[in-house]
């Protein structure tokens, strides 16, 4: 039972970074209609300059700069690079996130080398909060739960209850109509490309001394975001919350207990072929859960994609 | 970059040749590992290290037969069995009758059939393997061939080795297996349960579980089951990422006991693990680098600091690959004939400046040696990697290890 | 190799735009004898082994680009009905009795149609819609099978792959296919058969409406097609050559592993393809051809190959849309009109600073690099056959001065250039 509670922190942990991920790359979705495939390379753009930033004044200089480094250098891709390729079209526009994708890995290993970075936890955090049954809980992972959930509190507020907030979700949805109102949408885009990429640079700040900042650390979680944003729904920051957290625990919950197949198959009926060894379907029947853990959200996604195509929470069709 | 090394090997080459033997041959040694992608780093410095042993080893030493020089080309590979195929026939085309290559042993096996079937095709230009660090055990068993040669210990030998240690320490009750899901990795958790079973059946496996390769961003779930099982030790073949990411979080997470590991050391590992994986790190390897073995070892590693500082000598095993290549080709007489080359290599006795007889055993062309275990700390450490201050001391040694171990190995010579 | 640049342009593009069912078979003829001549050419067996890698490319890019470029459907996971028609053909090499009384040419067609059976399971329900939906569900399904192969091992044999011996197969009129070279021309026969076919099928009126519901699938759809089952047959027929480019690379390499499966895989040929452009049926072509170079060529004198793909990759998106192949049939207008010979020497005027631009400054990159990342007391390094000490300041001044010199003699005939490119189009400019 204590093994649960433990599972849902960690869960938690999970859901909420991958959270701070998707709810930047969904709200770029909806509003330009373009799946930026390049957003886990500012996540670790995020990590990369906290690190070099720690070295030189410390993590919470990190913490502080690198995401809005990260934003401005978002901005500046928008502005000059999906603005310029916007008028192609959509695939061109993916294509070019895509083709930024590996252009920043390969630069990040120009850069920095291959190895990975020495990047760690701050002295001040570097101990145990509270222990539950021998299983300790890191400072560090509380001190995540708490920024993720002030940074989705904060953008919600924004979002609903302040001007600019309303002239976004306008924007979202009817930005001819909002242009003629007298507003400049291409700044809006501009802006919350930004945003989204700095609150992906967040993210990578305070993942990379935990989850390691290596040139793969983007590859690592590139398409699991996407996976995330259309499970929730495009365009749905409740949704990417609802996915976030339930990929989070599914992933979690399927490595902690071994589940077999073979157990899952009986249970239903269906019995053990003998001579298990030369039967055509033997790894099948051997899978535990902890083997495919880290693919059930993208079965969930096929399955999601297949009998409701707007996701769990999005209003419109992809 | 490669090309700069390249033209550095031929320009040095050049300047020798003019002041010693005017009619002096290179012969050439093709490299084929990752030098670019993920995993370059480990193959970069592998690539430092096989140039710079070729360089001291034998050519400052005035060559093999009568002052023939080696030059080591690189091939980057991607860790692409495709992309190593089509290398190894560029190296072929290049007249290279020597193969080295060692990440990965998905490329090893797509290598070692491949030249077994050009070698059986094409017998005018036969090649060489020299394998120096894919461990699987099936490439010395089943997978053998003549041509394929292996200078690190496998799989299985490196375990059996582990166990042998481990199972002198009493206190050791719960033992937790974790690996990655792959060939390596499930040989890895067989060999341990067969081992722990006949040397100490009273260790319980609490936990013997596989993880996709490459795929876990956050290790934390291992982790708890690791802590909640109660075990007192963890034995993982895991590299790379998923080697820093498992130690750390298992770490972190409240483990108390030490992790049995196979790649935990340089690369950045090392550096990454610093002060959190002090003693509680132990690793199986070939080669003793804390306290080094011999003087010449020294001095071989101090040069090495001077001019790479950044690398590391964390595959010793290199510098064994050209000195007994050297010593082949001295006693064939030739290079060209490949053929005598791995006959002469076949059961040769070699003394390593890292410690311990060398033994090529002829059945399976698999390298006999003396393995260690080696603790990650920074207390007594002469040699340390990544410039961290952290190194591995060598805590206990299994001379000769698997000697009479058994293979399943049938070679066909030709 | 290049030479195909040169071969198929004009003609079958020109008739794809124009809509008429007259073949001419001119530019296969000549496709056909290139490839028959080349070995004589390219002797290595090194050589021959990439225009081996290079063919195999050119059918999965051409089977790639029935979708994206005629039927408008993105995937991020086509590389699975290459692996698995490759991995199913491997099984058939290890099938003793049974590949013994095949020939190995006919292996392609067991691929093939191993491929296509996947296609049309995941077919069935990943083309009801296009757009993104079409795209994540490929990437889901590209996931789980690339995750399988490590998982099920009976079939896609682990991480070390499946490996077989192409030459256990009947022997076909004596030839047992020992040589690269004999593998060579059973590859070039494969291609020839298969890009045709392709050809054909986008002649076929499921090709033509795959072209329609690409633009406007609403207008398909009142003109009483169903959409869905255009991108199905499109799909299935993808499928079938993507399994027959994956079956060459079985006799090729003879192993296949869960590289041939991976993410990785599936986002090179996007990368391939679009990079040769997709608006014409032999942009794929010069994509695999540009792509194989650069990979396998370019990675073997520099470790920043992958950086320059990068680079190459992300300037043809934004400046040039239609790839390498919109970049020539951008001259077919002028061509037309006989004006062609006044771009020759504007073009060099310009181009030749830019190129000379471009190198100076991947001599920077590559300097940089050296720099950084070079051994300590290894000063020396070489760029375009000088050795020189990057850690003096000489070489860099000179690249800076050449690099700057270029740009600026490029930006100074640039005017010039695009005078000349109007001049060249002016006359019955019939289109942009």
């Amino acid at each position: 039972m204590d093994l649960i509670l433990v599972n849902l922190i960690d869960g938690l942990v999970t859901g909420l970074l991958l959270f701070m991920l998707s709810a930047g790359l969904t709200l770029i979705f909806s509003m330009m209609g373009v799946l930026n495939f390049a957003h886990a390379s500012f996540y670790m753009l995020g990590a990369y300059f906290a690190y070099q930033i720690s070295l030189a004044l410390g993590f919470w200089m990190g913490l502080l700069i690198a995401p809005l480094i990260v934003g401005v250098l978002g901005a500046g891709v928008e502005r000059y690079g999906l603005r310029r390729v916007h008028q192609y079209g959509h695939v061109p526009e993916l294509i070019f996130t895509f083709g930024l994708a590996l252009l920043i890995e390969e630069l990040v290993q120009f850069l920095w080398g291959k190895n990975q970075m020495p990047y760690d936890i701050p002295e001040v955090l570097n101990f145990t909060a509270f222990a539950i049954a021998g299983n300790s809980i890191p400072a560090y992972k509380i001190f995540m739960i708490f920024i993720s959930v002030g940074i989705f509190i904060g953008l919600l507020y924004i979002l609903t209850k302040t001007r600019v907030g309303m002239i976004i979700q306008a924007a979202l949805s009817y930005p001819r109509t909002v242009e003629a109102l007298g507003h400049n949408v291409p700044l809006v885009f501009m802006g919350v490309f930004g945003v989204g990429t700095a609150l992906a640079g967040v993210a990578g700040v305070i993942a990379g001394p935990v989850l390691g900042t290596f040139p793969g650390m983007a590859f690592v979680l590139g398409s699991i975001v996407f996976v995330t944003i259309v499970i929730g729904g495009l365009g749905s920051l409740w949704g990417a919350l609802v996915a976030s957290l339930l990929i989070g625990w599914i992933t979690t919950f399927a490595k902690s207990y071994n589940v077999r197949m073979e157990d899952v198959l009986n249970g239903i009926g269906i019995s053990t072929p003998t001579n298990l060894d030369d039967n055509l379907f033997r790894d099948f029947w051997t899978i535990t859960s902890p083997q495919i853990a880290d693919i059930l959200p993208y079965i969930l996604m096929v399955l999601i994609l297949i009998f409701r195509p707007y996701g769990l929470l999005g209003k419109r069709d992809a | 970059m490669l090309k700069t090394t390249k033209f550095g090997v031929a320009t040095a080459l050049a300047l020798v040749m003019s002041t010693s033997a005017a009619y002096a041959e290179t012969i050439k040694i093709a490299f084929i590992d990752p030098l670019s992608g993920p995993f370059a780093s480990t193959g970069t410095n592998g690539l430092h290290q096989f140039e710079f042993a070729a360089e001291k080893m034998v050519n400052e030493a005035g060559g093999v037969l009568d002052g023939d020089m080696f030059e080591i080309v690189a091939f980057d590979n991607k860790i692409s069995p495709k992309e190593s195929l089509i290398q190894l026939q560029v190296a072929i085309d290049q007249g290279i009758r020597y193969i080295a290559q060692g990440n990965s042993s998905g490329v090893a096996n797509a290598l070692t059939e491949a030249i077994d079937k050009h070698n059986r095709r094409n017998p005018d230009d036969r090649v060489l393997f020299l394998n120096y660090a894919a461990v699987d055990p099936a490439l010395t068993n089943d997978k053998c061939n003549f041509w394929h040669f292996r200078f690190d210990a496998n799989a299985d030998i490196k375990m059996d080795a582990l166990t042998d240690v481990m199972a002198k320490d009493e206190s050791l009750k719960k033992v937790y297996i974790i690996g990655q899901d792959y060939s390596f990795g499930k040989a890895v958790a067989a060999a341990a349960v067969a081992n722990l079973e006949a040397k100490r059946p009273d260790i319980e496996i609490v936990g013997n579980e596989l993880h996709p390769i490459g795929k876990v961003k956050d290790f934390t779930p291992y982790s708890r089951k690791i802590v909640s099982s109660g075990a007192d030790a963890v034995i993982t073949g895991n590299w790379g990422a998923d080697m820093l990411g498992l130690g750390k979080s298992v770490i972190e997470n409240g483990f108390e006991g030490p992790i049995y590991t196979y790649y935990a050391a340089g690369s950045g590992i090392t550096g990454a693990f610093g002060e959190s994986g002090k003693d509680r790190i132990r690793l199986i390897a070939q080669g003793e680098i804390n306290p080094i073995a011999t003087e010449e070892a020294r001095q071989m590693y101090i040069a090495f600091k001077e001019k790479y500082p950044d690398g590391n000598i964390d595959q010793s095993r290199i510098f064994n690959v050209i000195g007994m290549l050297a010593e082949a080709i001295n006693e064939a007489g030739t290079a060209d004939d490949v053929v005598a080359v791995a006959t002469a290599l076949e059961g040769m006795e070699y003394e390593s400046m890292w410690g311990g007889k060398l033994f090529m055993r002829p059945q399976d062309h698999q390298l006999i040696q003396d393995m260690h275990v080696h603790v990650h700390t920074n207390e007594g450490v002469e040699f340390d990697y990544d410039n961290s201050g952290f190194g591995v001391v060598t805590e206990s040694s299994v001379t000769m290890a698997a000697m009479d171990s058994p293979t399943t190995c049938n070679m066909r010579r030709p | 190799m290049t030479d195909q640049l040169t071969t198929d342009p004009a003609k079958p593009a020109q008739r794809m735009r124009a809509g008429s069912m007259s073949i001419t078979l001119m530019p296969w003829i000549i496709a056909s004898l290139l490839l028959l001549f080349l070995p004589f050419i390219f002797q290595a067996n090194s050589a021959i082994t990439i225009m081996n890698q290079m063919s195999i490319t050119i059918i999965f890019a051409l089977a790639y680009n029935m979708l994206l470029g005629q039927g408008g459907m993105l995937s991020f996971g086509h590389a699975v009905y290459m692996g698995v028609g490759g991995f199913a053909c491997v099984h058939i090499m290890n099938m003793d009795d049974f590949f013994a009384n095949i020939p190995l040419p006919l292996l392609p067609v067991f691929g093939g149609l191993f491929g296509m059976g996947l296609a049309t399971i995941v077919g069935a329900f990943s083309t009801r819609k296009a757009g993104t939906v079409f795209a994540m569900i490929s990437l889901g399904v590209g996931e789980l099978i690339a995750a399988c192969s490590v998982i099920i091992v009976a079939f896609f044999g682990g991480e070390e792959g499946i490996s077989g011996d192409r030459t256990y197969g009947m022997p076909f009129f004596g030839v047992e296919f020992l040589q690269q070279i004999e593998v060579y021309y059973l590859i070039a026969f494969w291609v020839i058969i298969s890009a045709a076919l392709m050809y054909l099928f986008s002649r076929t009126p499921v090709g033509r409406m795959a072209n329609a519901v690409r633009d406007n699938p609403e207008r398909a759809e009142f003109l009483g097609y169903s959409a869905r089952w255009v991108r199905f047959y499109s799909f299935v027929a993808s499928g079938f050559f993507a399994g027959v480019a994956g079956a060459l690379f079985a006799i090729n390499y003879e192993i296949l592993t869960e590289e041939n499966l991976n993410l990785v895989t599936s986002g090179q040929i996007l990368l391939v393809t679009f990079l040769g452009g997709v608006g014409f049926f032999f942009g794929p072509i010069l994509g695999a051809i540009v792509f194989t170079l650069v990979q396998t060529v370019l990675s073997l004198q520099t470790e920043l190959w992958a950086f320059y793909a990068g680079v190459l990759f992300v300037a043809t998106v934004m400046f040039f849309p239609g790839g390498l192949a919109g970049v020539l049939m951008m001259h077919v207008p002028a061509m037309r009109l006989g004006k062609a010979k006044l771009l020759v020497v504007p073009y060099i005027k310009t181009l030749l600073p830019a190129l000379i631009g471009i190198l100076g400054l991947s001599a920077l990159v590559e300097m940089v690099f050296h720099f950084r990342h070079a051994a300590t007391g290894d000063h020396e390094m070489t760029l375009f056959w000088t050795t020189f000490d990057s850690h003096t300041l000489l070489p860099w001044i000179v690249a800076v001065v050449i690099t700057v010199a270029a740009f600026w003699l490029m930006r100074m005939n640039m005017p010039g250039m695009v005078a000349a490119w109007h001049q060249a189009n002016t006359v019955g400019k019939d289109r942009a």
